[in-house]
């Protein structure tokens, strides 16, 4: 192929015609993503059982509070290599474009679904955008903060006070990626059609058409010129 | 029926022979980690303490091995690296540890020789406390002590981060924390702590915190008397005062011995994680969850709708442009 595609995956493709389907993940982006979402929500859960004592019989669900303390951390990790496997799929088409701005200023508009208002999009808009760039940065801060106050691991080596700051940080940005998650969540119910895309891998047509139209015209003028059917 | 112990006034009385009961229990407990609203006790045992002497310490570490001895606890045999610390710091098996500073008197220009017991406080206003987040694994009682409960504790390291004289210690063997206990079984049957039972000098003492208060009195006049005109009682008023306090023949400088805080507290970035950020957190949370859920219930949601559809066929069946072709689809 002469030159990268420059509001799509080279993998997305026209994936039947009547109707018209179009692959928006492969097997493993989706796996993947269903992998760091299994992670983020036990995270949640494990954490907010330390979070708050009101909170404190989450610890059931995973076997008491020793194993709750224990194996939150672990999962940490996971989450981490999995979200930077996902980093590696994503973040290209993740990058702002100007379109972007004329879309958060319209914001509006995108509340009520007047989508004829909105500028024609690629593969994400900047709400997608945010979800995106605010996972990979508060993971970033997690990963790191929680490292800092992994008392089994390096209990011993880090001082009291750089603790002190680490709990506080992890904390307030665990509350801050748990509000980026239920935005995550909420916007993919929403938009109607969306669901499908992380469990069949697939979207309508017409879905692409309305929400990221860009992203459609590049997938279909490729697919006229590559070979037919 | 066994006799009912007193509340103990002094360390150096032998216990009797006969069995006593335990004249405080988990009814009279204040406060508790990790859980709000505590019932308070309708009986207000009389406050205790141990008061330090660091004028009067030898350095003996008797007190050491009474605390090893008492709590059967197994600290490691180290490597000798030239200093006086035997273990090297407080450990999950050693609640308590004699520190030792040399300290240049600029006034006298005498080497001053400064030994310290280290060990847990027992703050009227526990760091530790708060900042756990196991319900029922550090517990206050009425007399001040601070106890931690093993079997509650799931090995966090909160208490580390919350205690403002980096006491408490996790073990790597059962993932528990551990620090002194101000030996309230001891003190639940009328004996002094072992340690102060064991001191051959008498720089332990125990008893009433107010007993403490008033011998710490006659103690700092003497030394007031010798030269010492520093000489002054440490009980912190940052955290409430403490259980166990100093005699120190500087207290203008508590920080030469070994690293003795000026005015501990528990830190405002724990106060600020353990209060607002919980209480704001939780709030937003929670409001954005039931705001999404209702919303999402009621709200019609983005529908793809017919023109968009006609729109993609066009486009990717016919090879059009929807948008150049008014009648074929395309925004209306
Ligand atoms: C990315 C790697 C992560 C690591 C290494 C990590 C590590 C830790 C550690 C060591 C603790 C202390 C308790 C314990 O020892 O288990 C903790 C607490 C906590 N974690 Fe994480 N964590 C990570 C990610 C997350 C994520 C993604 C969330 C939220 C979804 C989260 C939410 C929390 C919460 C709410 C607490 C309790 C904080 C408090 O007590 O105020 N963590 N984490
Ligand atoms: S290590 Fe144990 S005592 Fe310390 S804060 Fe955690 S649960 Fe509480
Ligand atoms: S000295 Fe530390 S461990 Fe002891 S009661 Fe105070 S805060 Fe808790
Ligand atoms: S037993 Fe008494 S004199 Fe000996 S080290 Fe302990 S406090 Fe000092």
């Amino acid at each position: 192929m002469a030159h990268r595609p420059y509001y799509s995956e080279r993998g997305d493709r026209i994936e039947s015609r009547a109707p018209v389907e179009v692959s928006r993940y492969r097997g493993f982006t989706r796996a993947n993503h269903w992998v760091t979402a299994f992670c983020l929500i036990a995270l949640a859960l494990s954490g907010l059982a330390l979070f708050d004592p009101a909170l404190y019989f989450l610890t059931a669900l995973f076997g008491g509070g020793q194993i709750t303390r224990w194996i939150h951390p672990i999962i940490g990790v996971v989450l981490f290599v999995s979200f930077a496997l996902m980093f590696i799929q994503l973040w290209r088409l993740n990058m702002p474009k100007p379109e972007d701005t004329t879309w958060v200023t319209k914001i509006g508009d995108v509340v009520k679904g007047n989508e004829d208002n909105l500028p024609e999009l690629g593969k994400y808009n900047a709400g997608q955008k945010f979800v995106f760039w605010g996972m990979t940065g508060l993971i970033v801060v997690l990963i790191v903060s929680g490292v800092l106050i992994w008392q089994q691991v390096v209990g011993h080596l880090v001082s009291v006070p750089v603790r002190r700051v680490a709990v506080l940080v992890h904390a307030l940005a665990a509350v801050a990626i748990i509000l980026v998650f239920i935005m995550h969540v909420y916007a993919a119910i929403w938009t109607r059609g969306t669901l499908r895309a992380m469990t069949r891998g697939t979207v309508t047509g017409g879905w692409a058409w309305r929400h990221h139209r860009k992203w459609l015209r590049e997938i279909a003028s490729r697919d006229t010129k590559g070979p037919a059917e | 029926m066994n006799d009912m112990a007193n509340s103990p006034t002094t360390a150096v009385s032998n216990p009797p022979v006969q069995p006593t009961e335990a004249y405080f229990n988990a009814g009279d407990i204040v406060r508790i980690s990790a859980t709000r609203n505590v019932p308070q006790p309708d009986r207000q045992l009389e406050k205790l303490a141990k008061l330090i002497d660091v004028s009067k310490c030898i350095g003996c570490k008797a007190c050491q091995s009474a605390c090893v001895e008492w709590n059967d606890t197994h600290p490691e045999i180290e490597e000798n690296v030239g200093v006086y610390e035997n273990p090297h710091d407080l450990t999950p098996n050693m609640f308590t540890l004699m520190r030792f500073a040399e300290w240049e008197n600029p006034a006298t220009n005498d080497l001053e020789w400064l030994i310290r017991k280290d060990g847990c406080m027992h703050c009227e206003d526990p760091g530790c406390l708060k900042a756990c987040p196991a319900p029922g694994a550090i517990v206050q009682y009425s007399n001040g002590i601070v106890d931690f409960v093993k079997d509650n504790c799931i090995g966090c390291g909160y208490c580390v981060t919350g205690c403002p004289f980096d006491i408490p210690r996790i073990s790597q063997v059962d993932h528990k924390s551990y620090k002194c206990t101000l030996c309230s079984d001891r003190v639940a049957v009328g004996q002094g702590p072992a340690c102060a039972k064991a001191c051959p000098t008498q720089a332990i003492v125990f008893g009433t915190k107010a007993d403490m208060q008033a011998h710490a009195e006659t103690r700092i006049e003497d030394l007031k008397s010798r030269g010492y005109e520093n000489a002054g009682l440490y009980d912190p008023a940052g955290v409430g005062g403490t259980h166990v306090m100093y005699v120190l023949h500087h207290a203008d400088k508590p920080g030469i011995y070994n690293e003795l805080p000026e005015n501990p507290r528990i830190s405002p970035i724990v106060e600020g994680w353990k209060g607002v950020t919980k209480t704001a957190g939780l709030a937003v949370i929670g409001l954005a969850a039931v705001g999404a859920t209702l919303h999402g219930l009621f709200s019609r949601g983005n529908e793809v709708e017919e023109h968009d559809t006609e729109a993609a066929k066009t486009l990717v069946v016919e090879g059009r442009d929807p948008d150049e072709d008014p009648h074929k689809g395309g925004p209306a």
